[in-house]
Parts: structure tokens; C-alpha cells; sequence
């Protein structure tokens, strides 16, 4: 075994610091609150240069290389943890520390006006810091506590303004679904322990996700005739349905955005949901093909149920969630049928495009003073060019146009689930969504950049009264009297370079980054597997590669063309004007945007549940808790009142009484002394009476 | 025969003289009464045979007692108007009935007793002056000496006790008699 | 009832005449001759005992009540002149009143 390299040694340093940067920006006092940025940026910056020693690493030895230390002791056994650098990891720390760099810059600009931006950086540094221990966690108890700490720092970034309801309520919401999902993962996390002795992937040999102890586990059964292997992988999948937002867990990511933009950028799109996925990657050993399969379907129909809703919403920031929500089905989808590679290529290229989109779309409420809903935007390509561009790139990415980088993963993932041998079901829910994909995200451009601008004088005033506090005469009623030609109060401007590099920076890389996974270069998908790759063009004679991506791109041209068809031939003119969809199936257009009332089914059960369980739980401790504490209480106090009682009456009336009658008695004695001499004679009389009798004829009875 | 009914008289003579002694109200009277008791039983003691008790009880209680007790009657006269209508103490009752229970206690030992019922008497016994004479000089001659002490020390102390103090301090009137304090 | 009873009885009689005086009478004078009845009671006990009893030679009875009558006589001349020092110092000769020896 060769030496450690000196970054491997000292990997822990990538997490450590921006942590670090968080500890002591919460403690800076008022005056010195500006160090907070730089410490955030800062330690961010040195992270991606860490992360890129990792990462040349890896390249030049793409080989697992691990470092564990004994952490604590139970009894006779130590609890070992440890982080690990493989191609794997590598990868993910470059994106996530690369990603994190350029929203942190970008948020310098959005959160320029904010009073707590000192709070905001320490947020974000510390979810920095803890995502990157997710990614080089050796031990599942390391990246537990890692994965618990970043749910922690997205409630709390989620809730950032926390005055308002509707965010604290949103945080709350995502704090305790991912928590349910987390339940399984530590109900599998405790099972692992128990079944392999150790927590530790990797460990020379006796780590749980290697040969010894996952062919251990594969042999046993347990419940429903589920290998060990499988129920424990599928209890770990159910933390990643949680965090990453799959069916039925997915309810969260939309009331999410109620935090700051780059908040979702970050967290929300490009990171931490990601970590599902990065969880699920990291145990693939543990998976067997049947959890895989569950895998597999879970993605399937995730990927399909938020399309649908994603058509019908009028957020612009609510349909990037479910866009999100979507796309992560597709990533999980891929582990399922294709493998790691090809998940994780799809996450990678997903991070950049999707932090591309809500950069973009922050950049467009900035501009248009907080305005939200995308009804009362339009024609704004013409105030935002290089918004504009930046987001078109990012939208094509997304919808897998060709060339672009989504067009290459997520063609990975639906050639390999068209040849996925169980079922072809995930590839034809894969293609419906990528249709869908395509269809909302054209119905997005045309409502935010085409058209003429739309606004209402209750939209316009209502939104920047409520956001900007413009003085409430500047507000006029608005007549939007010929298209194309309106006049607003509030005039959409681009925002500020510091916000627009980001951006463009994360557009060269949509576009871009798709050409490390291609099928004649498989550099990505080599990689990952610790092998080189080379430039091949016979990787496209694959049989069925060609027909499939020809397939694909038809696909996406259609739901490109629908989009066009419904919404930009037509566009809108007022806000207040139906959908073009919406005219045409009003009623499931309506289910939709309601967002097929997932949430109330929720209410109506589970929370009525945990409503009833808490009112019960109350109850119980008033009545039968409490009253048992009063009950004895009451005994006390009575048992004091007895006591008192007792000694009040008992002890002293006792005591008193006795001392009374001895008084008494004294009286009555002291009648003989009463200095009477015929008195004293008196009893002499008597007693000799009483001897003589005694003497005379005592002992004759 | 003639001893009995003698006896009788007598008996009753010093009874009754007792009894008044005890039971009358002018102290004088009791005195009297008292003297009479005394005489009352000297004559039994020469009924029973025993002149010179007999005689030695006349001289010395009736002649000295008796007198005695007279003169110390009238040497402390009741204070005008003070309780003489009072003559018995409070919780006299009492009294009364306890000296009835020692009579009862005493008559019930001389009845059951078998000595009181056995003992005829014999003759009366002839004791002279002599005899006693021998008797007092050679039996009983350490009490002789010492009931002449006792009288001697009884003489003295009686003396004292009854002396009327001078007056020792200037305007203190302690032990004096009435007639000095003015 | 032999001769030796009925002097028992009526020295018996004589005795409790004496003691009801001594413990019923206001004044200690009377007391005082209750005491001395008391006495003689006693004095009569020997006499009749000396009498009725088995060996009259002895004079034993007889001398009981010589000394008995003399220790009586000074008994009496001391008791009163008590009587006459308490009377001048408390001006009565009430016996229910002198209770200065109470408690």
C-alpha cells in the first residue's frame, strides 16, 4: 500500500473550512459582520482549489483511497470514522464546491439589500461545509451526521425570513418530511451496524459495503423473503427519498422556494437534493436488483407526477422546483437501470443547468422588483438580454435539446432504461417526461421573455408595495391597450454584472459539460469506474444508441413545437387571460395546478393523524400524567394535613393535657399541705384506722 | 357485782365529762367539764385497784392541767366580734367520723380479741408505797432521772415561751405582748 | 363481757371522744385537751391492763401510767404556753386560721 497522498491525508480540510468560516462568522460581533462574506467566499475559494488537488488525484490515481481514525469508544468497541477520495468523490466535490463558489458570488449581489446577509453567508458556509462531508464520508454514521446537519442548515436557509408565515411554515414542512425519510435511513444505518459490525465503507476489506460483508449480507433473508442486503439498501433509499424529494416525499421542494433564490440554486437544485442520489450512489454494493428495481419505478413515477404538475403552475420559481423534482426521479431512475455512472452524469450536468435556471430566474425577480408569477411577466428578453440568454441555454439543457449537456446524460439514462430487462415501463414514463420537460419549460420562456409585458394595477401594486415599499401614489392603474405597447411603473432592468458572470459562467458549462459522457468519449462513465477512456466514434455504432437518440431528439422537438403551438403563437396578453392549456382541459389543467392535491391528501391524513396523536398525547398528560402528579400532590398534601393534624391535637393536646392534668393533680395534693393542723391530724386518724385494720386482721383473709 | 355497776357510774361520769368537754360551746364550761372527765377517771383508777395512779392523776391533772388549761383560756380571749359564733373547724364532719372509725377499729380488737375475753382478774392486787417506791428506784430509776429532766427542761422552756418580751428596738413590736403594743 | 373488756371498751370510747374534740374544735386549747383525754384514754388501757393482766407484781402498767402522767403534765404547760405565743403574735387561738406552715 503506497503512502497517502498529501490532499488525501488532509481531505478533511475541504469541509473543515468552510465550516470554520461559519463558526466564526457567528461569532463576529456587529462591527466586524462584513468579515462574514469574505470568510464565506473565501473558504469556499480555497475549498475548489483543495477540490481540484483531489480531484488530479483521482485522476492520476483513480483508486480508492481512504483514511479512517478511531473516533469513539462503547465499551470494548471503537467507533471508527474516515473519508474516502475516489472518482466518485472527486467528482462531486469539484461540482459542488464549483457550484457553491459561483452562487455564493452571485448572492453577494441578491442579497446586497438584505440587513442579515451576515446570517445568510454563515448559513450558507456551514451547508457548504456539511455537504462536502456527505460527499467524503468513508463512515454512513459520518455522512448521517453530515446529512443531518445539512437538513438542519435548510431549514434554516428556508426559513431565512423567518417573520414571514408562509416561509417558517415551508421550512418546518421540509424539515419534517426529509426527517421522515431519514427515519428509514437510520433504521437502516443501526441494521447495517448490527448485521456487519461496522459502519465504515471501506475499510481494507472488512468495510460494509465490501466483498465480504455485502455477499454476507445477500445471503441471508429476512421479512417478505427480502435479502438482508436488499431491506437495508431500501430502508438507506428511504432517506434518499426524503432528501431528494421523490414520491410520495416530494412535497417539501416546492414550498421551498420561499426561501432566497440562490438558496434554491444551491440546495434546492445543484447540492443537496443531490445527495440523495450521491447516498444512493455510494451504497450501490448494498443494492440488490430487486431494490433496484424499487428504485427504479420510485423514479420513474416521480419524474412523470411532477411534470404534469410542473405544466400547470404560475410560479416561476414553482416550476423549476418540480422541474427539479422531476429531473431527480430521472437521476434515480438512472441508478436503477444504468448504474452509478449513469446517475451520477445526470446529477452533474443537472447541478450546472438547474443552478443556471434559478440564477436565472433570481436574476429575473430582481429585475422585475419581486415579482413572482410569471402571468404578470413578459417581454422581458428585451430589458434582460444576457439573462436571457443564460436561461434559454439552461432551458434547452434541460429539455435535452441536442448537444446540449442534458441531451447526453439523460439519453444515458433512457438507453439504458430501454434496455432495462425487467420492464420497459420506466422508459416510456422517461420519454412521456421528457416530453412534458419540454412543454413546460417552452411554456416558462414565453410567458417570462416573449410577448408584450403584462400587468395589472392590482399585481403591480400589490408587489411592489409589499416588496419595495414604492410610495403608494406612484402606483397607477394600467392600461394595456395595444399589444406590444405598454407602459409600467416598475421597469424590468438586468441585474448587476456580480450577478450576471455567475451566470454566464454556468451557461458555458450547460452547454458545454455534456461532451465528457458522450458515448464515443465515455470519459465520465470510465472515470467513475477507475478505468481511462479513449476517443472512440464506434461508441455510436452501439446497436440501438443512434435510433434512440434520433428518438429523443423527436421528442423533445415536440414538446418544443407544443409549447410553441399553445403558448407562442398566441401569447398572452393580459394577466388575467385563461391558459392556452387551461382553455383546453380546464378541469385537469385545474387538478394540476393544484398540484393534484397531494398536500391535502396529507393534511387530511397524516396530519390529521399526528394532530389527533398530539391532542391525544396532550390529554393524556393533562389528565392521567397530571392527574396522577395531582393526585399525588393532593396525598402529600394531605398526608401534611394529617401530620399537622396529628401533632396539632395528638402530639401537643397530648403533651398539653398530660401537663394539665399533672397541675391539676398538684392542686388536688396540695389541699393536704394546707398548713391545717387538724387537717394533718385528720389523716394521721385515718391512716391509723387504716393500719390498724391492716394489722389486726389483714393476713386473716 | 358491785364493781361493775360502780364501774358503770364512773364510766359514765367520765364519758359524759368528756363528751362535754369536746362538745360545749363556752370554752370555760369545757374546761370544767374537762376537769371532771379527769376526776371522773382517778376514781376508776382506784376503782381498779391503782391508788397511787389514782391519786397522782387528781393532783396532777385536775389539780395542774385542769388549771392550767383555765388559765390559758382566759389569758386568750377571742377578739370581739371575731367568729365565736363558729366552734367547730371546717371539714369537722370529717373529724367526726374518722374518730367514729377508730372506736369502731379499736372495739372490734378488744371484742375479737381472745385475750379481752379470757382474762377473769383475780384478786385486786395488794401493792404498797413501798413496792413502788423499790420500783422507781431500782427498775425504772434511768426514767425517773429523765422525766425529772424533761420536767426541769419542760419548766424552763414553758417559762420562756410564755414571757413577755421588753421592748428590744425602739418602735419594733416583735414578740411582745398585746398590752405593749399601743 | 369481761371486767378487762368493758374498761377497754370505755378507754376505747374515751380515746375517740378525744380524737373527734382534737380534729373537729376551732380552738387549739380544746385541741389540746382533746390530746390530753386521748392521753388518759391511754393511761386507763394500762391501768385496766395491769389489772385484768397476767402478772400485776411487775407494776409495769402501773409505772406506764406514773411516767405517762408526768410526761403528760409537761406536755400540757409547754403546748399552752405555745398557745400563748402564737395567740400574742397572731392575735387568735384559732387553729383553722394559723396556716402559715401551708404548702
Amino acid at each position: 500500500m503506497r503512502h497517502a497522498a498529501w490532499i488525501v491525508e488532509n481531505l478533511w480540510l475541504i469541509p473543515a473550512l468552510p465550516m470554520m468560516a461559519a463558526g466564526i462568522s457567528a461569532l463576529l460581533k456587529k462591527s466586524q459582520r462584513g468579515l462574514s462574506t469574505a470568510l464565506a467566499i473565501g473558504s469556499m475559494g480555497i475549498a475548489l482549489v483543495l477540490a481540484l488537488m483531489a480531484f488530479a488525484e483521482a485522476l492520476a490515481h483513480p483508486v480508492l483511497q481512504i483514511e479512517n481514525f478511531s473516533w469513539m469508544q462503547f465499551a470494548d468497541q471503537w467507533v471508527k470514522l474516515g473519508w474516502v477520495l475516489d472518482p466518485l468523490a472527486a467528482v462531486m466535490l469539484v461540482m459542488v464546491t464549483f457550484v457553491g463558489l459561483l452562487i455564493f458570488i452571485y448572492s453577494l449581489g441578491y442579497m446586497a439589500h438584505d440587513d442579515n446577509r451576515e446570517r445568510f453567508f454563515c448559513f450558507l458556509s456551514l451547508f457548504a461545509g456539511a455537504m462536502l462531508g456527505v460527499v467524503i464520508a468513508n463512515s454512513l454514521l459520518l455522512l448521517f451526521m453530515c446529512w443531518e446537519v445539512v437538513g438542519l442548515t435548510s431549514y434554516l436557509l428556508i426559513g431565512f425570513w423567518f417573520h414571514r408565515p408562509a416561509a417558517a411554515a415551508a421550512a418546518k414542512k421540509a424539515f419534517i418530511t426529509t426527517r421522515v425519510g431519514d427515519l428509514g435511513l437510520l433504521i437502516g444505518m443501526v441494521w447495517l451496524y448490527a448485521q456487519t459490525g461496522t459502519l465504515l465503507f471501506y475499510n481494507y476489506g472488512s468495510g460494509c459495503l465490501e466483498q465480504r460483508a455485502v455477499a454476507a449480507m445477500a445471503a441471508h433473508a429476512t421479512v417478505a423473503g427480502m435479502a438482508v442486503s436488499t431491506a437495508i439498501g431500501l430502508l438507506i433509499f428511504c432517506g434518499a427519498v426524503g432528501k431528494s424529494g421523490q414520491v410520495p416525499l416530494h412535497v417539501w421542494l416546492p414550498d421551498a422556494m420561499e426561501g432566497p433564490t440562490p438558496v434554491s440554486a444551491l440546495i434546492h437544485a445543484a447540492t443537496m437534493v443531490a445527495a440523495g442520489v450521491y447516498l444512493v450512489a455510494r451504497v450501490y454494493p448494498l443494492m440488490t436488483a430487486s431494490a433496484l428495481e424499487v428504485v427504479t419505478w420510485v423514479g420513474a413515477i416521480t419524474a412523470i407526477f411532477a411534470a404534469c404538475i410542473a405544466v400547470a403552475q404560475n410560479d416561476i420559481k414553482r416550476i423549476l422546483a418540480y422541474s427539479t423534482v422531476s429531473q431527480l426521479g430521472y437521476m434515480m431512475l438512472g441508478l436503477g437501470v444504468g448504474g452509478v455512472a449513469v446517475g451520477m452524469f445526470h446529477l452533474i450536468t443537472h447541478a450546472f443547468f438547474k443552478a443556471l435556471l434559478f440564477l436565472g430566474a433570481g436574476s429575473v425577480i430582481h429585475g422585475c422588483t419581486e415579482e413572482q408569477d410569471i402571468r404578470n411577466m413578459g417581454g422581458l428578453r428585451r430589458f434582460m438580454p444576457v439573462t436571457f440568454v443564460a436561461y434559454t441555454c439552461g432551458m434547452l439543457a434541460l429539455c435535452g435539446f441536442p448537444l446540449f449537456s442534458g441531451f447526453w446524460s439523460k439519453d444515458a439514462i433512457l438507453h439504458a432504461a430501454h434496455g432495462w430487462g425487467v420492464s420497459r415501463g420506466p422508459f416510456y414514463l422517461g420519454a412521456i417526461g421528457a416530453l412534458l420537460t419540454a412543454f413546460y419549460m417552452t411554456r416558462q420562456m414565453y410567458y417570462v421573455f416573449f410577448g408584450p409585458q403584462r400587468v395589472t394595477d392590482a399585481s403591480v401594486g400589490a408587489a411592489s408595495v409589499a416588496a419595495h415599499s414604492v410610495p403608494a401614489e406612484l402606483i397607477e392603474p394600467v392600461v394595456a391597450a395595444r399589444a406590444g405597447e405598454v407602459c409600467i411603473i416598475a421597469d424590468p432592468h438586468e441585474s448587476p454584472s456580480v450577478m450576471t458572470r455567475p451566470l454566464a459562467i454556468l451557461a458555458v458549462f450547460a452547454v458545454l459539460l455534456g461532451f465528457v459522457g458522450t458515448p464515443a468519449w465515455p470519459w465520465f462513465q470510465n472515470f467513475l469506474a477507475g478505468q481511462p477512456a479513449r476517443l472512440d466514434w464506434g461508441g455510436f455504432s452501439e446497436p440501438g444508441l443512434l435510433s434512440l437518440m434520433a428518438v429523443s431528439s423527436l421528442i423533445v422537438f415536440a414538446g418544443l413545437g407544443l409549447g410553441w403551438w399553445f403558448y407562442g403563437r398566441r401569447p398572452m396578453v393580459r394577466a388575467t387571460d385563461p391558459d392556452a392549456l387551461g382553455r383546453l382541459a380546464p378541469k385537469v389543467f385545474h387538478a394540476l395546478a393544484e398540484r393534484l392535491y397531494v398536500d391535502e391528501i396529507y393534511g387530511v391524513t397524516v396530519i390529521a393523524l399526528a394532530r389527533f396523536c398530539a391532542g391525544f398525547a396532550a390529554w393524556l398528560d393533562r389528565w392521567i400524567f397530571g392527574g396522577a402528579v395531582r393526585l399525588v400532590s393532593w396525598i402529600v398534601t394531605g398526608v401534611g394535613w394529617l401530620d399537622l393534624g396529628v401533632d396539632k391535637f395528638v402530639v401537643n393536646g397530648g403533651f398539653d393535657e398530660g401537663c394539665r392534668e399533672l397541675s391539676r393533680g398538684g392542686r388536688l395534693l396540695s389541699h393536704l399541705q394546707n398548713g391545717r393542723v387538724q387537717n394533718y391530724l385528720r389523716v394521721i386518724a385515718g391512716a391509723l384506722v387504716v393500719l390498724a385494720v391492716l394489722l389486726l386482721w389483714g393476713h386473716r383473709g | 357485782m358491785g364493781m361493775t355497776v360502780s364501774f358503770l357510774i364512773l364510766a359514765i361520769m367520765t364519758l359524759a365529762g368528756g363528751v362535754a368537754a369536746m362538745t360545749l360551746r363556752r370554752l370555760v364550761h369545757c374546761a370544767l367539764a374537762l376537769a371532771v372527765a379527769f376526776a371522773g377517771l382517778a376514781a376508776l383508777y382506784l376503782n381498779l385497784g391503782a391508788e397511787f395512779a389514782g391519786l397522782a392523776q387528781l393532783l396532777v391533772y385536775v389539780g395542774a392541767v385542769a388549771i392550767l388549761i383555765v388559765f390559758a383560756i382566759l389569758l386568750t380571749p377571742a377578739r370581739p366580734g371575731d367568729e365565736a359564733e363558729k366552734v367547730f373547724s371546717p371539714a369537722g364532719p370529717a373529724g367526726a367520723v374518722l374518730a367514729l372509725a377508730v372506736f369502731a377499729v379499736l372495739a372490734g380488737a378488744v371484742m375479737t380479741s381472745s385475750a379481752a375475753r379470757q382474762a377473769a382478774g383475780g384478786a385486786v392486787p395488794q401493792t404498797t408505797m413501798r413496792e413502788i417506791g423499790f420500783a422507781l428506784m431500782q427498775r425504772y430509776v434511768l426514767p425517773l432521772e429523765v422525766v425529772a429532766l424533761m420536767l426541769t427542761a419542760a419548766m424552763i422552756g414553758a417559762v420562756i415561751l410564755a414571757m413577755r418580751e421588753r421592748r428590744a428596738v425602739p418602735g419594733s413590736t416583735v414578740g411582745q405582748s398585746p398590752e405593749l403594743r399601743a | 363481757m369481761t371486767p378487762l373488756a368493758g374498761c377497754l371498751l370505755v378507754s376505747a370510747l374515751l380515746f375517740s371522744v378525744g380524737l373527734a374534740g382534737a380534729l373537729t374544735r376551732r380552738n387549739a386549747i380544746l385541741v389540746l385537751a382533746g390530746i390530753e383525754l386521748m392521753l388518759n384514754a391511754a393511761n386507763l388501757n394500762f391501768i385496766a391492763f395491769w389489772r385484768f393482766g397476767p402478772h400485776p407484781e411487775y407494776l409495769t402498767g402501773l409505772m406506764f401510767v406514773i411516767f405517762s402522767i408526768a410526761v403528760a403534765a409537761a406536755e400540757a404547760a409547754v403546748g399552752l404556753a405555745l398557745i400563748l405565743a402564737i395567740y400574742r403574735h397572731a392575735r387568735t387561738s384559732d387553729v383553722s386560721e394559723m396556716t402559715e406552715m401551708k404548702g
